[in-house]
């Protein structure tokens, strides 16, 4: 595996002595800000950024320069600080269903009520989120927490819940972007949030049909720990696999940085199981393929919670790769990069290859607040020999694995087309940075929050054609919208491609602002987002590549998939579900 | 929604064209007055130093024409076409191009600055510019590709705002021209390299030239590296009147907006303003059926006598940038382009949504040109003088004293109504007035504390003028001091076409009033250009304004006259009757014709003889029904109205 997944893994093995989650995973996690409670950036005493613990390669490490790219594209200032106020107790007493409370002790699946476990189980990572937790601001959240700890439990907990309707939330790994896991407000009934994290076995691994059959629960990073320990692994990487769950990534369509490998969680699963109120849905056999009429799966693969909880799922796996070898590319400017990596996307066949990411490198773009991307010499010889602009400066990282020989192969396939677009090779180091960035990248969002800057990304897939606009467009709405509502300061408003497809792209795009002086940021902060994603989608991008609807983008949905689709899906959910058991109210 | 936006529209326009009197003279500077001052050659080598959108590098004509050529859209339309090779079509398509394209030059640029220069200074007294709209354009060009929309009165203002952007280190526009200037020798090449492309008049279903042209604009568009200028007009006015602008153009420009190619499309609409045009007595003949001649560069030399005279000052004033993105908000849903690829999408026609759009955004900029023109106190004479008996005018002449008390009560009513009137404050009014005359005496003059109309003499008569003859020598003046009315014709369209209805329903009811200004309108629309979809916003605006000036009383359901607003509401009405009378002569004519099938080119000249006859023989009081401008919108009207139809033959 990569090199950072590894260094990951490993430390965590040795620093916690229970290597998957916990039931309360505030005792490692922090409640209201990203991932592990002890690695967060800050500003130490002598104004220096630093990032801290053990976990990461960065931990423990100065960061040079990330103060001066702070307060350069933010204008934030480390005076002015806008720290959390640490206030948990506001929680209201939860509303039990004493009949159901009475019958789940009876079945020995532990829960909890406490306000802590709660809260915890309330939210996900959306900006909005985050920032009513750091206010101490805390809505409507689940009642009770189950942990069940098989599929079996499972079935019990959604017995129950619809002999005394009572409404479930399925939570895995908890890192929602769409406010999936926010609780309606309009709910009266009892919530109860169920926790997969203790479903999180490998039940089996098939080495003749190269399958592993898993429980639901298991966290991105312990699957890819256990199988490597075997030999093999899944290569569905995506970016939040340190916390998000299998059963996460099933019920959202999620997307992994390997996937022109790999493919998409859809193109990994060869069987799912599923519970729901009309009882458990499953294929018969393990088939890699049916012809069957539409594939039931896809049911289930975007169902976002609404019709049940994915138990246990057979995924693909693959030996580990023999070779792994990083590159990178910087290119004159971002139509060059895109233009390039759509060639490569029509001429390299992909199995053994990956690009993963194109962006506007040195002045907007995250990576370079690290290092200084080009150091002297090579700064020199890029910007005045071959005449580049700096300010246009787009880089391109590569990681290739595989069959030593076949990777060599295609990294001079890929060299020599990115030559043709004036790309210019850019060494190893800087690609494997670039991919080690990705795991600290959503870290970096609390720092910004300590010091007046919030931010986020979205994503969008768009056809290849369109590419070049889309990314245009977005990014000047971004920027004309934060004007109109005020905001002082220039935003940071910049977009990467991050996946190729034969047909189009996977952009996201990078938003991030000062918001002191305005009094309502989080509504100015979601007025800028919404006015984005009107402009993705008229510039014909999707509503989501990866991330889900949730609630967040549920008013675009009819458009999206038309009247006739919603209620295609709107029929599913009366027959499967017609008392709403599973209640998040997620898609439509 | 959109009455709110139009009103805000309209405020933000008001205060940007600095209208209403006062401030006007401060806003507007004379750039004709350092060029009196300064070299001339000078001025034309002047370091040039423009800031074009986003820093786009210039852009060769060269490199303008492949990137066309090789465009997806062309190469797909070029395969498309079938019955001749397709090297065959491309090679017609390199032509089509060629004989459109600009070849801009700063080179030329600066000839044609020192060459305008001198022009300008023997022809006017002043070139007026409100140099706060330059300062605006100057911004708005870096943040988004402009399109210029200026109206257009004379020829003289074809290169008039590449002179003013080149002065002012503004990027110089590529200009869309017809193509018979093209055909000028040096003059059509001199204008290619000042940055004018050539477009043929009549395309109709050629669908490649469609696809060349329409490439060409958006490629420009697109690129940004130049503002793009043209008529939303189609043309020249013959009649200074704003025209019922056309589409075809529009639509290209708005595209690339349309379909996301772009961010945003700025439009700057720029309202030149004339106190003597040029070309005045020509377009006199021409609307009275005497040929226009062809544009020649031997045409242009023999106007050389033109030049001798004074053509008082010019106003140029650039309208507030306006972004299509937020003229289109909730009009265009831009995701209806989506599931066709961006090369492809010729067979598809603009959707009604679309063109819907394209026709109110397009008439919207008429009415901000009109908005933002600026009227000569000659203009409101001119409306006074017309609505004399023309015969007593030209033979017995009017008391200049009344004409002079009229014109400085019109001015009053004209303010009422919110006109941009260029009337100079420090002037006694009086003096004002005489200079006035004193500039346009080609077509009237004043004698013994009289004013006349002005019949031109015709040299060395053989024979005594026969009574038709003298009724063209009278209509001659008479359409020229019609089009000094028709400037500013549009700020009393509206209260005008409510007076007439008061009149005709004899009514206080706002219902009845709203039915019959919709149906004064309706026939009206090519002569009054009003946006559509917004006819009730300018019934209302109609009330208001006729309230303000004292002529009615409004209520919820009621518009009632007042005493004091007879004056006002019997101008108005006299306004708009030659065009009722004009247009009966047109519908008269065709009830009464036996043969239900006529040709266009026959009626226009036999409406004309009926029109003469009926003035001779004293029924007919308005010499505009002569006028084949206003019998083609009379017919035009018609059809729109579905009462003709037009067969092709």
């Amino acid at each position: 595996m990569s090199c950072l997944n590894f260094n990951v893994s490993h430390v965590l093995s040795q620093l916690n002595l229970c290597q998957y989650l916990p039931f309360h995973r505030q005792e490692i996690m922090k409640w209201n800000g990203w991932g592990y409670s002890d690695s967060r950036f800050l500003f130490n005493k002598k104004g220096q950024a630093e990032f801290t613990g053990k976990r990461y390669k960065l931990s423990g490490m100065i960061i040079p320069g990330l103060k001066e790219w702070f307060e350069g594209t933010f204008g934030a200032n480390l005076q002015h600080k806008s720290p959390p106020i640490l206030n948990s107790s506001a929680v209201r007493p939860p509303t039990l269903n004493e009949a159901f409370v009475e019958e789940l002790k009876s079945t020995g699946v532990p829960f909890s009520h406490d306000a802590e476990d709660r809260v915890f189980r309330a939210y996900g990572h959306c900006v909005h989120e985050i920032f009513a937790l750091r206010e101490g601001r805390i809505g409507r959240v689940p009642d009770l927490v189950v942990w069940p700890n098989c599929h079996n439990d499972v079935v019990k907990i959604v017995e129950l819940a619809c002999k005394h309707n009572v409404c479930l939330i399925p939570y895995g790994g908890g890192t929602s972007v769409s406010s999936a896991l926010e609780c309606p407000s309009e709910e009266t009934r009892s919530i109860v949030s169920l926790d997969t994290s203790q479903m999180n076995r490998i039940l089996w691994i098939d080495e003749k049909n190269l399958t592993a059959h898993v429980e639901a629960g298991i966290v991105g990073q312990d699957l890819e720990r256990l199988l490597n320990e075997s030999g093999y692994c899944t290569g569905h990487e995506p970016d939040s696999m340190e916390f998000s769950s299998l059963g996460g990534w099933v019920a959202t369509r999620a997307s992994g940085m390997k996937k022109n490998i790999y493919g998409n969680i859809e193109d990994l699963v060869v069987h799912i199981k599923m519970v729901t109120p009309r009882g458990v849905i499953e294929k018969s056999c393990q088939g890699p393929r049916m012809s069957t009429g539409p594939d039931v799966h896809h049911f289930i693969l975007g169902s976002e919670g609404t019709l049940g909880v994915v138990t246990e799922v057979t995924m693909k796996i693959r030996p580990m790769p023999e070779y792994q070898k990083y590159g990178s590319v910087v290119f004159p400017n971002f139509e060059q990069g895109v233009a390039c990596l759509r060639e490569v996307a029509k001429q390299v066949t992909p199995d053994f290859y990956l690009i993963f990411s194109s962006g506007h490198a040195l002045k907007p773009q995250v990576s370079s607040i690290f290092t200084s991307f080009l150091d002297g010499l090579k700064k020199i010889y890029i910007t005045k020999f071959k005449g580049f602009d700096p300010n246009r400066l787009c880089v391109a990282t590569l990681l290739f694995e595989g069959n030593r020989e076949k990777v060599l192969q295609h990294e001079k396939q890929v060299y020599d087309i990115a030559a043709k677009f004036g790309g210019l090779a850019a060494g190893e180091d800087n690609g494997q940075r670039g991919y080690m960035l990705t795991f600290v990248i959503a870290y970096l969002r609390d720092l910004g929050m300590d010091y007046y800057v919030m931010g986020e990304s979205f994503e969008t897939s768009v056809p290849w054609d369109r590419v070049l606009d889309i990314c245009q467009n977005v990014k000047a709405r971004i920027v004309h919208e934060c004007k109109e509502r005020g905001v002082q300061f220039t935003p940071l408003s910049t977009c990467r491609v991050t996946q190729t497809y034969d047909a189009g792209a996977c952009v996201y795009f990078y938003f991030g602002f000062n918001y002191r002086g305005l009094s309502d940021p989080v509504h100015v902060y979601e007025q800028v987002e919404h006015a984005a994603r009107e402009e993705i989608l008229a510039n014909g991008g999707s509503l989501s590549h990866h991330h889900g609807v949730g609630k967040l983008r549920k008013e675009w949905m009819s458009e999206t998939v038309s009247n006739v689709g919603i209620g295609m899906l709107k029929s599913v959910k009366d027959y499967v579900d017609p008392n709403n058991i599973f209640g998040n109210r997620n898609l439509f | 929604n959109t009455i709110h936006i139009f009103h805000h529209l309209m405020d933000q326009t008001t205060k940007a064209s600095g209208r209403a009197g006062p401030e006007h003279d401060e806003e507007f500077v004379d750039i004709l007055e350092e060029r009196r001052r300064s070299s001339d050659l000078g001025h034309a080598l002047r370091t040039f130093n423009p800031h074009p959108y986003r820093g786009a590098p210039p852009c060769s004509t060269a490199d303008l024409n492949k990137a066309v050529l090789e465009s997806q859209y062309l190469r797909y339309v070029i395969a498309m076409e079938t019955g001749s090779s397709e090297e065959d079509v491309r090679e017609e398509a390199r032509g089509i191009l060629e004989e459109m394209s600009q070849n801009l030059q700063l080179r030329f640029i600066r000839l044609m600055g020192y060459t305008l220069t001198k022009v300008f200074k023997r022809l006017f007294t002043g070139i007026f510019v409100n140099m706060e709209g330059l300062a605006t354009l100057q911004q708005a060009i870096q943040e988004a590709p402009v399109i210029l929309m200026p109206n257009h009165r004379s020829y003289v203002d074809f290169l008039v705002i590449s002179y003013i952007l080149f002065t002012y280190d503004i990027p110089v526009p590529v200009i869309a021209a017809g193509i018979p200037l093209a055909g000028m020798k040096m003059v059509g090449e001199i204008l290619r390299r000042s940055g004018a492309f050539f477009i043929r008049r009549a395309i109709g279903s050629d669908k490649l030239y469609w696809a060349v042209l329409s490439e060409y604009v958006k490629t420009i568009v697109r690129k940004g590296y130049a503002p793009m200028e043209f008529y939303v007009e189609g043309l020249r006015s013959r009649t200074l009147k704003s025209v019922t602008p056309k589409l075809g153009m529009m639509h290209m420009v708005l595209e690339p907006y349309f379909k996301s190619e772009v961010f945003d499309i700025t439009l700057v609409p720029v309202s030149i303003s004339y106190d003597r045009v040029l070309e005045e007595s020509l377009l006199a003949h021409e609307l009275l059926g005497v040929p226009k001649p062809k544009e020649s560069t031997a045409g242009l030399l023999k106007a050389g006598k033109v030049l001798q005279e004074d053509y008082g000052t010019m106003h140029v004033n650039f309208g507030r940038p306006l972004s299509v993105r937020q003229l289109c908000q909730g009009k265009i849903n831009r995701c209806q382009y989506n599931s066709a690829p961006r090369s492809k999408n010729l067979p598809q026609k603009p959707t009604e949504e679309a063109q819907a759009c394209v026709s109110w955004l397009a008439h919207l900029m008429v009415r901000i040109q009109d908005e933002g023109s600026v009227i000569s106190p000659w203009s409101l004479m001119a409306c006074l003088l017309l609505q004399a008996p023309m015969a007593v005018l030209a033979e017995e002449g009017l008391p200049w004293e009344r004409l002079a008390e009229r014109t400085l009560w019109l001015r009053r009513l004209a303010l009422d109504c919110g006109a941009g009137l260029n009337w100079p404050g420090q002037t006694p009014d009086s003096d004002v007035m005489s200079s006035a005359v004193a500039l346009h005496r080609s077509v009237v003059y004043r004698r013994a504390g009289r004013v006349y109309l002005l019949q031109q003499e015709e040299p060395a008569r053989k024979r005594p003028i026969s009574p038709e003859e003298a009724v063209m020598r009278i209509a001659t003046a008479v359409l020229m001091l019609a089009s000094y009315r028709n400037q500013s014709l549009h700020v009393f369209a509206r209260p005008a076409l409510l007076a007439t209805a008061l009149h005709i329903t004899k009514s206080t009811q706002r219902d009845e009033l709203f039915a019959c200004f919709c149906f004064l309108q309706d026939v009206f629309s090519y002569e009054f250009i009003l946006v559509p979809g917004e006819l009730s916003q300018d019934f209302e605006e109609a009330c208001v304004l006729l309230e303000k000036c004292g002529a009615v009383h409004i209520s919820q359901q009621e518009v009632t006259l007042s005493d004091m607003g007879l004056e006002a509401l019997s101008f108005l009405r006299a306004l708009i009757q030659p065009f009722i009378d004009s247009y009966q002569v047109m519908f008269r004519y065709l009830s009464e014709e036996g043969d239900p099938v006529l040709t266009e080119k026959q009626l226009v000249p036999a409406v004309r003889n009926r029109a003469t006859k009926l003035i001779l023989s004293g029924e007919l009081r308005t010499y505009e029904a002569l006028s084949s401008d206003t019998l083609k919108n009379a017919l035009s009207a018609l059809q729109r109205l579905e009462a003709v139809t037009k067969l092709r033959t």
